[in-house]
């Protein structure tokens, strides 16, 4: 019940070839964005290859020509600290052996993490995180390269559309776990959170201040436990998932409804 | 200096990517907590497109934008393949653009 995309590895390759053509054509705004800022081309393929996250390196672009090279550093890596979460989250779904974990943790991008989550634990899931991470790493490089001969020639990705199909793949991916309904409550949560923080916060940070939704079903379950009168600490944290009273269908179906109007 | 930035982005990172994995490993997590990771990547992915959709620099980013999304979301929701939501997406917010919605 978990992937609404019950399909098998040439249809996660068909799936991920869909996000890494888009890739290749931000990779090219990228490129050329470089350039046009004074970077060296060197510098804009170093960053492809080397630093693979691309809002940081669209960040690090605009701040380095600002000259601000500390800023570029601290606001990059602040925007990057959600890779240590996903890694958790992934753990050993990259691989048994440690040239596995070591590589495939270079890869790991919002949207390869999105679609190895997708899938059902075991080899599946694996796969899918090695065909996202391998495909659209090669796309990024290749649409970075592109951009960097191709310069001003390299239209707008947002005449595109582009920046509407990231966020539209990333939420077709994460749809099918919030069938779940703690998962849910948790994904909404944190996005209202996020949208919220982000006039207030510096980039980066709103995203990881979705993690504190994770205590949601904690708060839903002690609530609903007080509601059935058991008394206080008979119900430890976490138990939500299993003993949380279950909403009304109706409520259950506005929760869905919401999760449509939260992700966009 | 220019390499030095970089340097630091890429190690800094790879760092992050890299310790989330290898401290998996090494964490005894107790039982509640393993099945809070992918609860917490849940979060943080629709975070992240929530904000990827709505905002852009810390503004608001338009309508076209939202819109799209919306699009492919209500694709997304009807079980039509990923390629055309990500596709018709796209296609409604080039479309909007294309005629001056910002």
């Amino acid at each position: 019940m978990r992937t609404a995309y019950r399909t098998g590895d040439r249809g996660v390759l068909r799936d991920v070839a869909a996000i890494g053509a888009a890739m290749v054509a931000v990779g090219a705004s990228f490129g050329a964005v470089a350039v046009a800022a004074g970077l060296p081309a060197w510098a804009a393929l170093a960053m492809s290859v080397f630093l693979y996250a691309g809002g940081a390196q669209f960040m690090a672009v605009g701040l380095v020509a600002a000259g601000s090279p500390l800023a570029a550093v601290l606001a990059g890596l602040l925007l990057n600290a959600r890779h240590l979460p996903f890694g958790l989250a992934l753990g050993g779904t990259l691989g048994q052996r440690r040239w596995q974990r070591l590589l495939g943790s270079h890869l790991m991008t919002d949207e390869a993490t999105a679609f190895a989550l997708a899938r059902p634990a075991g080899p599946g899931r694996r796969r899918a995180f090695w065909l996202a991470g391998t495909l659209l790493f090669l796309a990024w490089n290749a649409g970075t390269l592109l951009g960097v001969l191709a310069g001003g020639a390299v239209g707008d990705p947002g005449a595109l559309g582009l920046d509407a199909a990231f966020p539209a793949g990333l939420a077709a991916l994460l749809l099918p776990s919030l069938r779940d309904r703690d998962t849910r409550r948790v994904a909404l949560a944190g996005a209202g959170l996020a949208v919220l923080a982000t006039p207030l916060l510096p980039a980066g940070m709103p995203v990881l201040l979705a993690l504190a939704a994770v205590v949601v079903p904690a708060l839903r379950g002690r609530r609903a436990a007080g509601a059935d009168s058991v008394p206080d600490g008979t119900a430890p944290a976490g138990s939500g998932k299993k003993d949380g009273v279950a909403p009304s269908g109706a409520d259950d179906a506005g929760q869905v409804v919401r999760a449509g109007e939260a992700s966009c | 200096m220019l390499i030095a930035v970089i340097l630091a982005l890429a190690v800094g990172t790879y760092g992050f990517r890299v310790t989330g994995v290898l401290l998996r490993d090494r964490l005894e997590l107790p039982e509640w907590s393993r099945q809070l990771l992918p609860v917490g990547a849940a979060a943080l992915l629709a975070a992240l497109a929530a904000t990827a959709a709505l905002t852009e620099a810390g503004g608001f980013a338009g309508y076209a934008r939202p819109a799209g999304v919306l699009v492919g979301l209500a694709l997304a929701w009807r079980r039509a393949p990923f390629v055309l939501v990500v596709v018709a997406a796209a296609g409604t917010t080039a479309l909007l653009r294309l005629l001056g919605v910002a």
